[in-house]
């Protein structure tokens, strides 16, 4: 349904609007705003793809759905980390980067082509939404990173700008940073690892170094590494968000990227 | 139906003066029924705290209601009346508005911003109310004086930042540990300043607190005046890799912590987050270990320039403030007119007059030749009996009676008289 999804666009973006406002001059009613107008968007854009999904279509098979739908786990996982934490100011760090998402799903070519029959299967499911939920844990992760980064920035120069009083602490910001990325980790792994039954299943090998393949496996050693040096080295804090931000700019790469210049057997997304 | 404050505060009363004449305990009631009984005191609401003490009164004369004030006073807390002169100030009607809303908006506080105030005043009004005190107009006042303050700090940051050393060290802990509870805390040497900090981190919740001095047993009797262990200064920095928070206020002449120590204390700590507070000066802490990742060190300066700023910041939300208050003070006076008997007699009687001369016109026009006679006989009739009928309700509205709030709104009702007929 085109038009929900331009209602959603556009809810996303009012919200963005205020959470910017926000950053310069936030009260509750503005935070209670962004909250309304992004929780309509969200709606709006649920009921989306649920119609899809009952009209037997996984909205994922071109790059527009898959935009969205990358965009709608974001918007889902930030729900949760704002019920359960409360962090001041959240949204104005993550629905920016949703709306900015949406935004390109909405210029990217919307036109659905029959997936080739021999992908046709539920692992279709089940592998894009563990990839899309563990992307959008790392994207969360990393704009909890810059957030950190920019509090971080106060304390340690001693000039408290106006945001310091409405940022969070930054126990709480690097302590939320890493459970999302501990999150992230074992989705993305579970992603790649259906990836290759799936792969199996289809084409009869488990990999084959297609680009999209290699470069989630980067995202992995990433993540991998950023998990392994807090634990063994203690990189927590201001390098923890440096690498979470590092990590997601893969992650981007590996989504937009990946599709849009380098061809593989994963550009049926195209 | 006119406001009147009296009171004395911090500016204009020095400590002896204010506990003097202080409300506290059985006091407070009893000073209440005593001004209910001065004659021109229709409704009263004593605010007695330790920077002020005020007596909001409705007073159907505020000159000699303040005179009388003034006597009931220095008759009730025996202090000669010379003595309170100078200090008291009275404010009536619009002034007097205007001061209730600056004082709950804690405009007119020592530390302007301070939030107690407001709480004081809701206990101060709350008590007033259940004794009956206070009546329609100091009801609606106090009222609207809260959600003048609740605005107030809502659309400013007037209430945002510490203004205060210590509590400007504790607003930085709060910012770099999200949950005090399992901190652990080091008080390195004393001092005044150091202590009242320490004191703040506990009621912020921090629980572990050890206590080094050069002089273990002074170390000692520090640590159990906060429920902590005493360290011996030998083992300080083995300590450290344990230790989330440090305050540091000892008299040595260079530093006792350096650089090199601080990174394998990190190193120790897997990196955890460290939040040194360096009160002591000459400065006790080498300022390089602020390079290392996650180790904050604040100075006394850098605490201070946060103070000022502040203080700098609360100066600039008191002048939008003040704006808000302006604002809602015409609002309220617009009200408070709107209620006043002389507007709604004049408005009363346009009416009456609008009506008398539009029914003549058209009794005119019908009639066509009229002769002057007869013209001014009808005129003379007609005014007897709109006059008539005006009477009654002009000559209730001059009384001065207690419901003439009720008796207000109800003829403007009756009558059709909007809000702004007549209130010029």
């Amino acid at each position: 349904m085109v038009i929900l999804f331009e209602l959603a666009l556009t809810f996303y973006f009012a919200a963005t609007i205020v959470g910017v406002v926000e950053l310069f001059r936030g009260s509750r009613a503005t935070t209670r705003i962004m909250l309304v107008l992004a929780a309509v968007g969200f709606t709006i854009h649920t009921v989306n793809i649920a119609l899809s999904l009952l009209s037997g279509h996984i909205p994922v098979t071109n790059m527009h759905e898959a935009t969205s739908f990358f965009s709608w786990c974001i918007v889902l996982l930030f729900f949760y980390i704002e019920h359960r934490y409360k962090m001041g100011l959240l949204g104005s760090f993550i629905m920016p980067v949703v709306f900015i998402l949406m935004l390109s799903s909405s210029i990217l070519p919307r036109e659905i082509k029959p997936v080739s029959p021999m992908l046709q299967s539920y692992w279709l499911g089940i592998h894009t939404a563990l990839a899309f939920l563990g992307d959008a844990a790392f994207a969360l992760a990393a704009g909890i990173g810059v957030m950190y980064l920019v509090q971080e920035r106060f304390v340690k120069t001693k000039r408290l700008g106006s945001l310091f009083h409405r940022l969070p602490s930054l126990q709480i910001l690097d302590e939320v940073s890493y459970k999302l990325i501990t999150l992230g980790f074992p989705l993305l792994t579970l992603a790649i690892i259906t990836g290759a039954l799936w792969a199996e299943s289809a084409w009869g090998s488990y990999w084959r170094w297609d680009p999209k393949e290699v470069w989630s496996l980067i995202t992995w050693f990433i993540y991998a590494l950023v998990l392994h040096v807090r634990l063994t080295a203690g990189w927590r804090g201001r390098r923890a968000a440096i690498l979470s931000i590092i990590g997601f700019s893969v992650v981007m790469f590996t989504f937009f990227g990946v599709n849009l210049l380098l061809k593989g057997v994963h550009t049926f997304v195209r | 139906m006119r406001v009147l404050v009296t009171g004395l505060n911090h500016k204009t009363a020095p400590v002896e003066v204010r506990e003097r004449l202080a409300f506290d305990g059985p006091r407070l009631e009893e000073g209440l029924s005593g001004f209910l009984q001065i004659p021109h005191v229709r409704g009263a609401l004593i605010l007695s705290t330790c920077n002020r003490v005020e007596i909001y009164a409705h007073v159907g004369d505020p000159d000699k209601a303040a005179a009388s004030i003034k006597d009931f006073l220095s008759e009730f807390h025996s202090i000669d009346p010379g003595a309170l002169e100078g200090s008291l100030y009275f404010y009536t009607d619009r002034d007097a508005i205007r001061h209730i809303f600056r004082v709950a908006s804690s405009l007119d506080s020592m530390v302007v911003g301070e939030p107690q105030i407001l709480g004081q005043l809701k206990d101060a009004f709350e008590f007033a109310l259940s004794k009956g005190a206070t009546g329609i107009l100091l009801n609606r006042l106090l009222k609207k004086a809260i959600s003048v303050a609740k605005r107030v700090r809502t659309e400013t940051r007037i209430a945002e930042n510490a203004v205060s050393i210590s509590y400007a060290a504790v607003e930085l802990t709060k910012k770099i540990f999200s949950d005090l509870e399992d901190k652990r805390f080091m008080l390195l040497g004393a001092g005044e300043m150091a202590e009242l900090a320490v004191r703040h981190l506990i009621k912020n919740g921090v629980k572990d607190v050890s206590v080094v001095n050069r002089t273990y047993e002074r170390g000692v009797e520090l640590a159990k005046e906060f429920c902590g262990r005493a360290v011996r200064f030998e083992d300080f920095i083995k300590e450290l890799v344990n230790t989330d928070i440090i305050i540091c206020s000892t008299g040595a002449p260079s530093y006792i912590l350096h650089k090199s120590d601080m990174q394998m204390i990190m190193k120790g700590r897997k990196n955890r987050a460290v939040f040194i507070i360096d009160i002591s000066v000459p400065r006790n802490i080498d300022p390089e270990i602020n390079q290392i990742d996650n180790v904050y060190l604040y100075d006394v300066d850098d605490l201070q320039g946060i103070v000022d700023s502040n203080v700098m910041g609360r100066k600039k939300e008191a002048e939008r403030a003040e704006e808000i208050i302006e604002e809602e003070l015409e609002k309220f006076i617009k009200w408070q007119t709107s209620l006043d008997s002389v507007p709604t007699i004049v408005a009363l009687r346009n009416r009456a007059e609008e009506i008398k001369q539009a029914e003549l016109e058209r009794l005119m026009n019908r009639l066509g030749s009229v002769d002057e006679r007869q013209k001014k006989a009808i005129e003379y009739a007609v005014s007897a009996v709109v006059n008539k009928l005006i009477h009654p309700p002009t000559v209730a509205l001059k009384e001065d009676s207690e419901d003439r709030d009720v008796l207000i709104a109800t003829i403007r009702r009756l009558y059709g008289i909007g809000e702004n007929n007549g209130s010029r």
